[in-house]
């Protein structure tokens, strides 16, 4: 084994200690915005990951746009409706946190029995790659081409959720106002 | 490749996936929901590159790209749910929802 190999061995363990660790943050933080700086972690120790699958365009976009534009979105709505207020884990283990846990680790275990015998058979071997693999370009030249349909629906459904939160945030005031008219 | 092979990036994306979906059926803060619905997208976005890493074939980190956008929609509208009920003065459960109906 190549002390390069090692290195990647090494970073891949500790993205996935963060990953994992983050993910089980998210859930069980009491203070949803302990939560939230938690899964900006996650999001960071997963662009580690994309970086180690040469997905060097998606990482980065992984970094400025999720764990930076969403994850401040999500930050100013936390503080806005306050932190403190959240009624997780009351009243014990109950029949709802048991099913939730069953279920979630049945699921896990499932894609696991899969992942194992996948990886006996055919998923053994990655193939070589060429250096602009996950460039800005060539996922740039994509879009463009084979998956235009796709990339002008992301538009249509960005501008669709826009309108929506606008909508959805300007309800009460407008109807507050009308009420002091009247 | 060097370092792990795909199985293992499947591996923890399937992780990520299961923890998501424990916490969207655990919390009831629609706030952490929506971060565990993150999670989940996430674990399914891993497993996508891993996978074009491995067809050698950039569809899937186009469609990763895809997921995020769709998740950044998801963020917008389930936020602004959130926003809706802090100003019905609603407290921020799962379980009143409903009340935004009235």
């Amino acid at each position: 084994m190549s002390a390069g190999n090692i290195l990647v061995w090494i970073v891949w363990f500790a993205a996935a200690a963060g990953c994992i660790g983050s993910a089980v943050a998210v859930v069980a933080f009491r203070n949803a915005l302990f939560s939230a700086l938690a899964l900006i972690g996650n999001l960071i120790s997963l662009a580690v990951f994309y970086l180690l699958l040469s997905a060097e365009f998606v990482a980065a976009a992984q970094v400025m746009i999720y764990a930076g534009a969403v994850m401040v979105m999500f930050l100013f709505v936390i503080a806005y409706v306050g932190w403190d207020k959240d009624i997780a884990w009351t009243g014990g283990p109950n029949w709802q946190t048991l099913g939730g846990v069953v279920s979630a680790a049945a699921l896990f275990a499932e894609l696991m029995v899969v992942i194992v015998l996948g990886a006996a058979n055919d998923l053994k071997h990655a193939n070589h790659v060429s250096a602009d693999f996950g460039s800005a370009a060539s996922i740039g030249r994509l879009f463009m081409s084979n998956h235009l349909l796709a990339f002008e629906v992301i538009s249509i459904i960005l501008l669709v959720a826009a309108i929506g939160g606008v909508i959805l945030g300007a309800q009460r005031r407008r109807r507050r106002t009308m009420g002091v008219k009247s | 490749m060097l370092g792990p092979g795909i199985a293992w990036y499947l591996a923890a994306g399937s992780a990520v996936f299961a923890i998501g979906m424990a916490g969207v059926m655990l919390r009831r803060n629609p706030l952490i929901m929506l971060l565990s619905l993150e999670l989940m997208l996430n674990g399914a976005n891993l497993v996508l590159i891993a996978f074009a890493r491995q067809h050698g074939s950039l569809d899937g980190q186009v469609f990763a790209l895809a997921v995020m956008a769709a998740a950044a929609a998801e963020v917008v509208v389930g936020l602004g749910l959130v926003v809706a009920m802090a100003r019905r003065k609603i407290e921020i459960d799962a379980d009143l929802l409903s009340r935004l109906r009235r």
